[in-house]
């Protein structure tokens, strides 16, 4: 369930509405849901049509530099064959 | 604006860095590591369409052990819709001078008799949206006409109809009405795991739901039944790590609520949305889910002050609320407690299939039995490995 | 000269009508055949032919990268190449709704003609109705072609050719047709920088006859993606597929369109991406082939043919799970949830 789509914010416009786009594609979409200001730039989950939340980059980027260092685990006892 | 360079996070991170293969690879290693020492195998629900999608798209089974077992629960907002409810729309979309509006599968799911599909193509005006803001458009290109909303989802879903509402409001529009069946995950979770039959031992939490209404929701099903609970992200990697964390959970046997997609979900969840749903909406003191019965607390309905706008009051004389049992092979609802798999109905590829669906688990691309049908028992190619990074 | 709408005293057959033929079909579709006006074409020719029909309706008549004419002719002598067959004469039949404006056919016979000159193909008989408002929507357009076969008929690409050992490949990244026509979908209000793929495929394909490589199966994977020509093939040859996503080439804004309305590029028509079975010898010879014209810039190879279980199309991931690749069912419906 919940087909939540992140997306980058490109254009806002008037009447709590913006642009957002994700991997080149764009579409409208309603801020009206987004508890704090919404930024050019900012990274937001779409779910039919409107901006649920903005999501947390700081996060985002540990997790994944978690993954990578679980990555290099694996590979290392490899490393040494 | 902010640039690219300003973005230490590229957009394409979001999707590729949670689907990576090695990434995949490693979360498999370790959740195989740790499950050896499990005593016997572990029953995960995830209750949600989307981890089913994902589960069944990636091919996740391949990667972990066999002592994990998934169970599809009640995670799909067309499939826990009694057939009363869609026969409901179907009654809708017949009255003269009305174009019904819905979202996405609710247009293919068959009612007692027939589905909302064949009634548009009978001449009725019946159209899927992609966001129900829409019907605010389609209501004020049509004031001739009543327009009604059959509104579903989930919480993550319900705000946006309440947004849809104040804007009809506020715009004084009076020929725009809405049919509420918007449903609560919480409590169907806590119906499942009343249920004496109940084998679920960890959930993978919905977490759109939670985008909205918070983490925090899951917390009494925690107490309440000592379940592990992780709230996970919808990609394979986000799976995979909640499953390793739920193994972790299991094998320390100190059940508690975690957040594994905590770049989206929090403990309060969106707070303006929540107090929307409130302004507009209030609990239904009882509600049929399909296959489960009736749960109390867990579905949505309009507050009366709105009542001009609500279609289940200003059409009750078109609509039937007698309860419609399922076709007598139907198990949908077994399936939906997670009490059978697809593989145990009879009709299952025999007779109910996506074309000719039986019941809406076939229907509905979040239902299990449709997940199954598309991406399970693939008969394995000699000579490759599964499992392997390529 | 004419301006304004298309009435329905152009398809009456009287002045108006002949006004129409020669402002507009005659003088774009410039051609000997058609300018003698009989009541058929004759020609002849020698061996074999191939001969083919279709339909085009689509909404917009205008999209990125294309319109319906470009398409009706594209659509009709792609079908005669996945033959092996060298386009020759079209028909060319229009139905348009009362009150089209002129320009709009105009633009749309000027790109018919702008398409043809690809293949040299020639349109050498037609016909046009013109019909009450409400009666089709704007125009349909029906094009038949014959194509003279560049092979013996015995090794002519068919469905039935898949060999065991084959590989597939894809002629261009997959998808881009069906997305850009979803996209422009007013209700669903998508700005993409997608183009459609619509396009003659012939050139290629006479490169890949002339060079020799052996095409055992070949189609455009128009209505039903990849998807529908590779469960075609399956069936029709009695073989499996075992494709490789991680090979498959796709366009960043068609993953773009799948990932926000939950479809996969499979199911998504191509009006100039065709699929190929060859042996896979001849696998780096057709690529090679392939990558030197700009409509297959993106070739590649994404599978092979396996003798396994009959009919079965499997999409294999980078990590080793398997699933079906089934054929699309029912009108695309997007994932909400």
């Amino acid at each position: 369930m919940c087909l939540s789509v992140p997306s980058k914010v490109v254009e806002i416009q008037a009447g709590e509405m913006a642009t957002v786009e994700t991997m080149g594609v764009r579409r409208q979409v309603s801020l009206a849901l987004m508890p704090e200001t919404v930024e050019l730039g900012d990274y937001v989950l779409i779910h039919v049509g409107f901006a649920m939340n903005k999501i947390d980059e700081a996060d985002a980027l540990q997790s994944l530099a978690l993954y990578q260092e679980m990555i290099a685990l694996m590979d290392a006892p490899h490393a040494s064959n | 604006m902010r640039q690219t360079e300003d973005h230490a996070l590229a957009l394409q991170q979001l999707y590729e860095g949670f689907r990576d293969p090695k990434t995949l690879q490693a979360l498999a290693e370790q959740i195989t590591e740790r499950a050896q020492y499990l005593s016997r195998p572990l029953r995960i629900m995830e209750a949600c369409g989307g981890h089913t999608h994902t589960v069944m798209k990636y091919g996740l089974k391949s990667l972990l052990p066999e002592l994990i077992e998934f169970i599809h629960g009640p995670g799909c907002p067309v499939c826990i819709m009694p057939k009363e409810r869609i026969d409901q729309a179907i009654a809708l979309a017949q009255m003269e001078n009305t174009i019904l509006l819905t979202l996405g599968d609710m247009i293919r799911v068959p009612g007692s008799k027939t589905s909302l599909a064949k009634v548009s193509a009978q001449g009725h005006d019946v159209r899927a949206l992609y966001t129900p803001m829409d019907a605010i458009q389609i209501a004020q290109q049509h004031p001739d006409k009543q327009v009604v909303f059959f509104a579903i989802g989930f919480e993550t879903t319900t705000p946006m109809t309440a947004v849809v509402l104040q804007q009809a409001q506020q715009l004084g529009l009076t020929n725009l009405f809405f049919h509420i069946n918007h449903v609560l995950v919480p409590p169907a979770v806590s119906a499942l795991l009343e249920d004496d039959d109940c084998r679920i031992e960890a959930l993978i939490g919905p977490s759109h739901v939670s985008v909205i209404a918070g983490a925090k929701i899951y917390q009494p099903l925690v107490d309440s039944y000592g379940l592990p609970i992780v709230v996970s992200g919808f990609e394979p990697v986000d799976v995979m790590q909640s499953l390793l964390m739920i193994v972790e959970q299991v094998l320390a046997n100190q059940p508690r609520l975690q957040i594994q997609y905590s770049r989206a979900v929090n403990w309060e969840g969106n707070v303006k949305a929540q107090q929307l749903m409130e302004q507009f909406l209030q609990p239904r003191a009882t509600f049929r889910w399909r296959g489960l019965g009736d749960i109390p607390f867990s579905a949505l309905q309009l507050r009366p002050e709105f009542a001009q706008w609500d279609a289940e009051q200003v059409f009750a004389h078109h609509l039937s609320n007698e309860a419609l049992d399922d076709h007598k092979m139907c198990i949908c609802g077994d399936i939906l407690r997670g009490i059978a798999q697809p593989k145990d109905c009879a009709v299952f590829g025999r007779g109910c299939d996506p074309q000719r669906p039986l019941g809406s688990c076939m229907v509905s691309s979040e239902g299990a039995c449709h997940a199954y049908y598309r991406y399970a028992n693939v008969p394995k190619i000699p000579g490759r490995s599964q499992g392997a990074v390529k | 000269m004419s301006q304004g709408n298309i009435s329905l005293s152009h398809g009456g057959g009287g002045v108006e009508t002949q006004q129409l033929i020669q402002t507009l079909f005659y003088r774009y579709f410039d051609n000997d055949l058609l300018k003698q006006a009989e009541d058929a074409a004759v020609f002849e020719t020698s061996g074999a032919l191939a001969f083919t029909t279709d339909s085009f309706t689509v909404t917009p008549l205008f999209f990125k990268g294309g319109d319906i004419g470009k398409l009706a002719v594209a659509g009709t002598v792609n079908d005669l190449a996945m033959m092996a067959a060298q386009p020759l004469y079209l028909s060319c039949a229009f139905m348009i709704e009362e009150g089209l404006p002129w320009k709009t056919l105009e633009r749309l016979v000027q790109s018919m003609a702008q398409e043809l000159k690809k293949t040299g193909a020639k349109v050498v008989c037609g016909d046009t109705k013109v019909v009450p408002k409400g009666a089709v929507d704007q125009v349909f357009i029906n094009t038949s072609g014959i194509g003279q076969l560049a092979l013996p008929t015995q090794t002519a690409p068919t469905a039935h050719g898949l060999q065991a050992g084959d590989v597939i490949i894809v002629s261009q990244d997959i998808g881009r047709h069906g997305a850009v026509i979803l996209a422009e979908r007013e209700t669903l209000q998508l700005q993409t920088p997608i183009e459609s793929d619509c396009t003659s495929v012939w050139p290629a394909v006479e490169a890949l006859l002339d060079a020799g490589v052996p095409l055992h199966a070949l189609r455009d994977a128009t209505r039903g993606g990849v998807a529908a020509v590779l469960n075609e093939w399956a069936q029709a040859s009695a073989v499996s597929i075992d494709v490789q996503e991680a090979q498959v080439p796709i366009s960043e804004s068609v993953q773009g369109i799948c990932e926000l309305l939950g479809f996969e590029a499979y199911d998504f028509a191509n009006e100039g991406t065709f699929v190929l079975s060859v042996p896979a010898s001849a696998a780096s010879d057709a690529l090679a082939i392939l990558h030197q014209f700009d409509f297959c810039e993106n070739a590649a190879v994404i599978g092979e043919v396996l003798e396994f279980q009959p009919g079965l199309v499997i999409l294999s991931s980078a990590w080793g799970a398997q699933r079906v690749l089934e054929l699309p069912q029912g009108e695309l419906l997007p994932r909400i949830c």
